[in-house]
């Protein structure tokens, strides 16, 4: 749990590892994102994520502009990540 | 002799016959979070209606405080699967707000401090049936509860009730919001258990 200027209890991106990954077949926290809104460049861990919603919010951490949402019913996942401009992912290497 | 026997009726639990399906009762009021906490102070509140030709009603905190206002007693049902019965609050009825707005628009688009949206048709906004609501039991309305002001629309699922609420853009064409946009149901009627997209 951190505490931001704001008084907020929020969780870094870690928090959201669990959701991300029945989506994503790698560690997306350590996928590094460019947030569409701010430009700020940062790991998925980087992030603030909101949990405690009727679904899953992670926001840049420099603008606060929100980078995905994630939403679940019983029946299928959804998945909005406009707020990327991007997600760099680094291939599994053997060694 | 006992003609009139009760244990026909089964045994129900407390409120069930309010709820709506899928939802339980609860008594505390729990906070919901997609981000930050909002704390607007009245001084930089503003409150505008944007109609679907770009004329503008805006209001001030006294300007907004001034109006006629009620007080309703209404039931709360989360698409999370809370459900709060009973609650108090006071605030500005969005027909008091639109009573000189001159509008052909079917859809709203409410927008709060912070970025959050919500969309619904403008007549569930009208007859009595949603307020820009300020206080509630008895208090000015916490900024966790999405003060100093958030909409109040109880007959559909309370994500459709903004926190923090500064305006709402009325359109001819629906544009879903910020929940409606990633999976959640564009209109939201709890007792039609309208929780997602069908």
């Amino acid at each position: 749990m951190t505490d931001d200027p704001h008084g907020e209890t929020h969780l870094d991106g870690n928090a959201a590892a669990g959701t991300l990954a029945e989506l994503f077949t790698f560690d997306v926290t350590v996928a590094v994102g460019r947030c569409a809104g701010c430009g700020r460049v940062s790991t998925v861990a980087d992030t603030r994520s909101y949990l405690d919603g009727p679904g899953m919010v992670v926001r840049c951490t420099g603008c606060d502009s929100v980078l995905l949402r994630v939403v679940s019913s019983p029946e299928r996942t959804w998945l909005d990540l406009r707020g990327l401009a991007y997600l760099e992912v680094d291939h599994v290497t053997e060694g | 002799m006992g003609l009139i026997s009760r244990g026909f009726t089964g045994r129900r639990r407390e409120g069930a016959e309010d709820l709506p399906p899928g939802q339980y009762l609860t008594h505390d009021f729990p906070v919901l979070a997609a981000g930050p906490t909002q704390r607007v102070p009245t001084d930089d509140w503003k409150f505008t209606i944007t109609t679907e030709t770009g004329a503008r009603h805006e209001w001030d905190w006294a300007a907004f405080t001034a109006l006629p206002r009620d007080e309703v007693t209404v039931d709360l049902h989360c698409v999370t699967r809370w459900s709060k019965l009973h609650t108090d609050w006071e605030g500005v009825s969005l027909d008091t707000l639109l009573a000189d707005v001159e509008t052909s628009a079917h859809y709203a688009l409410v927008e709060s401090y912070g970025g959050y949206t919500t969309n619904l048709p403008l007549e569930d906004l009208t007859d009595g049936q949603a307020w820009v609501a300020f206080r509630y039991d008895g208090e000015d309305l916490d900024p966790e509860h999405g003060g100093p002001a958030r909409l109040l629309v109880p007959h559909l699922y309370l994500w459709k009730s903004a926190k923090w609420v500064r305006g709402i853009t009325l359109s001819d064409h629906d544009e879903p919001g910020f929940w409606e946009s990633v999976g959640y149901h564009n209109y939201g009627d709890p007792w039609r258990e309208q929780r997602y997209w069908e």
